[in-house]
């Protein structure tokens, strides 16, 4: 059955070389993009051409090849400066991904603005890396951890939100997109909030950026955080956000080359933004390629993207509440991307292992999310979680596979 | 194949596990636990004269997980510890390796199948390494990573 919305995906999926194979004699169906996403051919060209072409350190060399590739570097800068809207290219710092940007911002935000007594607050549904660098801090600092709840849908408690809030609030830190229920957070709403209070919020993005237009300055969120490897770049690359002014004031995290002005054993000066948080040399070939990975999404448009995950989702919701004995965990009002489930009398393991064998890559597990796992009642979870260039013909085929898992367990 | 893998015998002793139940006059115990997906396993144990007199588990997991941890507390009944560690060891080989299948498992040859599928080897051993550290008196929690 044809997709409702305008996106070619018969085209896009040439576009992904991966797609075109086969897993234990059956086409692959990719069903685990919250894991990690595919690469686009022009990703993975990017990458040859860089090593092929243009490979040199940045901002150091005089020779062609050096200023070729600072040229790509900083462009690549900028491609993510305008891909979150942000207001310029200061505010986008390379890490390597998502987890690094959150224990940035928890090591030189958190440890120059939290003290004893003092709160962060997140939500009950985070990824371990949203929870587990605040919890380090606020060990360190004698401070305290505050949780907002969710309802049975797996959407935030807004009006507990308020109440956990205090004038010992230091900082609000919670997903966009939640990655274990696929919950679109009101995060206008969080930040507004937040903000009333003097409260900054960093926003866990990694969930959100390959499936919706994400403005920063629309947001107006302090921090921002996101993963190259799930936006179609490559892995070991990610981006923090921040508003120019609190970067500014925060203090460097590594130390080392490019991140300096002058060093002499007495006195070291730091270099400007970004270069203050990028010390040593970068995943330079990364950053090329999360560029790549821009264009190309850039080209397709995010709102295409969106509006057919959107018919996925709602047909891949309708076609597993229809199968017996299949629960849906996660089924808030407003989603993206994925779909969260338990069978019962069969473990998530052995249905992935089962949907492996006919094809289906799916992540079964806890999803780094053992809190949100214990909130449901369930030990782990199958986790579908869709990309654009997943069709309704990869549905069909995870539910023609969930009918195998339960002919193997006869339930 | 599928089938290999999910064997009736393990269908069965994972939906009705065997010996699943604390044991109250253990005197050796101990706690495993698979980081990686989260399943979880008590091992109890009665041996007296180096002799297991019963063993009992609990835990929460996969078929797999929770049909091996069934069918050791039942071959491991009457057995001595020294039997146990070397059973341990070929049950390992069993899973691990593409040597012929040892004919002195018994019942724990339905496990072959888990040798096709590397990724789940960590699901049919922890009970097996959680009988381990009770064996050797290792106290705390071990893991399976």
């Amino acid at each position: 059955m044809p997709s409702a919305t305008s996106l070619d995906v018969t085209a896009i999926r040439k576009d992904f070389p991966i797609l075109a194979q086969q897993v234990h004699g059956k086409p692959l169906i990719y069903l685990d993009n919250a894991a990690t996403s595919q690469k686009p051919k022009c990703v993975i060209e990017a990458l040859t051409r860089f090593y092929q072409m243009d490979n040199a350190n940045i901002h150091r060399g005089v020779h062609q090849l050096s200023e070729r590739s600072t040229q790509s570097y900083e462009a690549a800068r900028g491609k993510v400066q305008r891909f979150l809207n942000a207001a310029n290219t200061r505010e986008i710092i390379f890490v390597r991904g998502a987890t690094e940007g959150i224990n940035l911002v928890a090591q030189t935000y958190g440890r120059t603005h939290v003290s004893a007594g003092d709160e962060i607050v997140i939500s009950a549904m985070e990824h371990h890396s949203n929870i587990v660098p605040w919890q380090m801090l606020c060990e360190e600092k004698g401070a305290v951890l505050r949780v907002i709840p969710i309802n049975d849908r797996g959407e935030v408690e807004s009006d507990q939100f308020e109440k956990l809030l205090n004038h010992r609030t230091r900082l609000v830190a919670v997903s966009h997109v939640s990655n274990a229920l696929g919950t679109i957070n009101p995060v206008r709403e969080i930040i507004n909030t937040a903000h009333s209070w003097n409260v900054p919020v960093l926003i866990d993005g990694a969930q959100a950026v390959p499936h919706m237009k994400v403005d920063v300055r629309d947001l107006d969120c302090d921090f921002y955080v996101f993963s190259g490897h799930k936006v179609f770049g490559p892995t070991g690359i990610g981006v923090l956000y921040g508003k120019e002014q609190l970067l500014e004031e925060m203090p460097p995290w590594q130390g080392g080359g490019d991140m300096i002005r002058s060093v002499t054993f007495e006195k070291t000066t730091y270099n400007e933004l970004p270069y203050k948080f990028e010390a040593g040399t970068p995943d330079i070939a990364g950053v090329i390629g999360l560029g790549a990975a821009i264009d190309y999404l850039d080209q397709i448009g995010m709102d295409a993207v969106a509006a057919h995950e959107h018919d996925l989702l709602e047909y891949g919701t309708r076609a597993l509440e229809n199968i017996s004995g299949l629960r849906l965990i996660g089924t808030a009002r407003e989603k993206a991307g994925v779909l969260s489930f338990v069978i019962d009398g069969v473990h998530p393991h052995d249905a992935g292992t089962i949907l492996d064998r006919e094809g289906v890559a799916v992540r079964a597990g806890h999803h780094c999310a053992q809190p949100v796992m214990e909130r449901f009642g369930v030990s782990a979870t199958t986790r579908a979680s869709l990309a654009f260039y997943n069709t309704r013909e990869d549905i069909d085929g995870l539910v023609a596979g969930i009918q195998k898992v339960k002919e193997v367990f006869a339930v | 194949m599928i089938n290999d893998l999910y064997q009736e015998t393990i269908l069965d002793h994972s939906r009705r596990p065997r010996n699943f139940q604390l044991l109250e006059d253990a005197n050796r115990k101990a706690e495993g636990y698979n980081p990686l997906c989260g399943d979880q396993c008590k091992v109890f144990l009665k041996e007296h004269d180096g002799v297991i007199d019963k063993v009992t588990f609990q835990g929460a997991g996969c078929a797999i997980s929770t049909a091996s941890a069934s069918l050791m507390t039942e071959v491991l009944k009457g057995k001595t510890v020294g039997e146990a560690e070397t059973l341990l060891a070929k049950f390992h080989d069993l899973l691990t390796t593409d040597q012929p299948l040892p004919k002195d498992l018994g019942k724990l040859v339905v496990f072959s199948g888990v040798r096709e599928f590397p990724a789940r080897v960590k699901c049919a051993t922890l009970a097996w390494h959680t009988l381990r550290a009770a064996l050797r008196g290792a106290g705390e929690a071990v893991s399976t990573e």
